[in-house]
């Protein structure tokens, strides 16, 4: 119940930072990757700020034994670019191209009662459930 | 090329809290906060995997129908892009996010941020890719 809570409030302020940032509106998310004319650099620099804060609490972090509220920090597993990576990584760029979406936002901006954004999320769980369904035992099994 | 609707200052502030949540899930759970490895792994059949998850994508709706409940007038919003294509878009984002381990947050700023050579080759190659996409959709 505790680790629920902290998940939630992780959550709120996750998509708080999403909106602030203005990466909840496709128009704007679009607006960075469209490049040939007029180019709206602000994603750049939200990712910037996110890795520079992250970067050094994830560091110091590591520096205790332990996450407060779990028994140890989920590393995942050290592995090489492979197939999976490439295309996986491709075929997920043409889904953000297409509609402005990337899988945070989309879930924050369903609260604004566009129904494509509705169609968006339950597509999007359709292809991770076509993706993680046939490996679920084993996926349980593993790291994750 | 010209620079249009840029927005530094809220763009960095934004960018911040996104990475004082992420450092929040790692210090309190000791999960990296990917939003798309959230999902997919509340695919899960033990409970104590699936409750944690489901309350990080509550709190994640939850700021949205806050913020159109407190300040409705500064909610941005315009998706450009039809129903038929904003569903292609969810498949492939759903697939691709699983089968590349990743996306903008669990790639883009966790894995950039742990120096992960994998997570920096992923985040090239879907940046490419949307860009690309984006091109032929305006252009082509």
């Amino acid at each position: 119940m505790k680790r629920a809570a902290a998940a939630f409030l992780v959550g709120l302020v996750f998509g708080a930072g999403l909106l602030v940032s203005g990466m909840t509106d496709p128009a704007k998310v679009l607006g960075f990757l469209d490049v040939t004319d007029a180019w709206d650099p602000s994603l750049a620099l939200v990712m910037a700020a996110a890795v520079a804060v992250f970067a050094l609490l994830y560091r110091l972090a590591l520096k205790r034994p332990r996450p407060l509220l779990a028994a140890d920090f989920a590393q995942p597993a050290r592995r090489g670019i492979d197939a999976r990576l490439v295309v996986g990584a491709l075929l997920f760029g043409v889904g953000w191209g297409l509609s402005g979406f990337c899988p945070g936002p989309a879930i924050v901006s369903a609260a604004f009662g566009d129904p494509r954004v509705w169609a968006f999320v339950a597509a999007m769980v359709v292809g991770v459930a076509i993706a993680r369904i046939p490996g679920l035992r084993a996926v349980d099994r593993g790291a994750e | 090329m010209s620079i249009v609707n840029f927005t530094p200052v809220s763009a960095l502030a934004g960018g911040a809290m996104i990475g004082l949540a992420a450092a929040g899930l790692w210090w309190l759970l000791g999960r990296l906060a990917g939003v798309s490895g959230i999902i997919g792994g509340a695919f899960s059949l033990r409970w104590s995997e699936i409750s944690w998850r489901l309350a990080f994508l509550a709190g994640l709706l939850a700021s949205g129908l806050l913020a159109i409940w407190l300040v409705p007038g500064k909610v941005q919003f315009d998706l450009p892009a039809g129903l038929h294509q904003v569903v292609l878009a969810g498949v492939l984002v759903g697939i691709g996010t699983q089968v590349g381990g990743g996306c903008t947050s669990g790639h883009g700023i966790c894995g950039v941020s742990r120096l992960s050579v994998r997570s920096i080759v992923a985040v090239l190659l879907f940046m490419a890719a949307a860009m690309v996409t984006v091109f032929i959709w305006t252009h082509g």
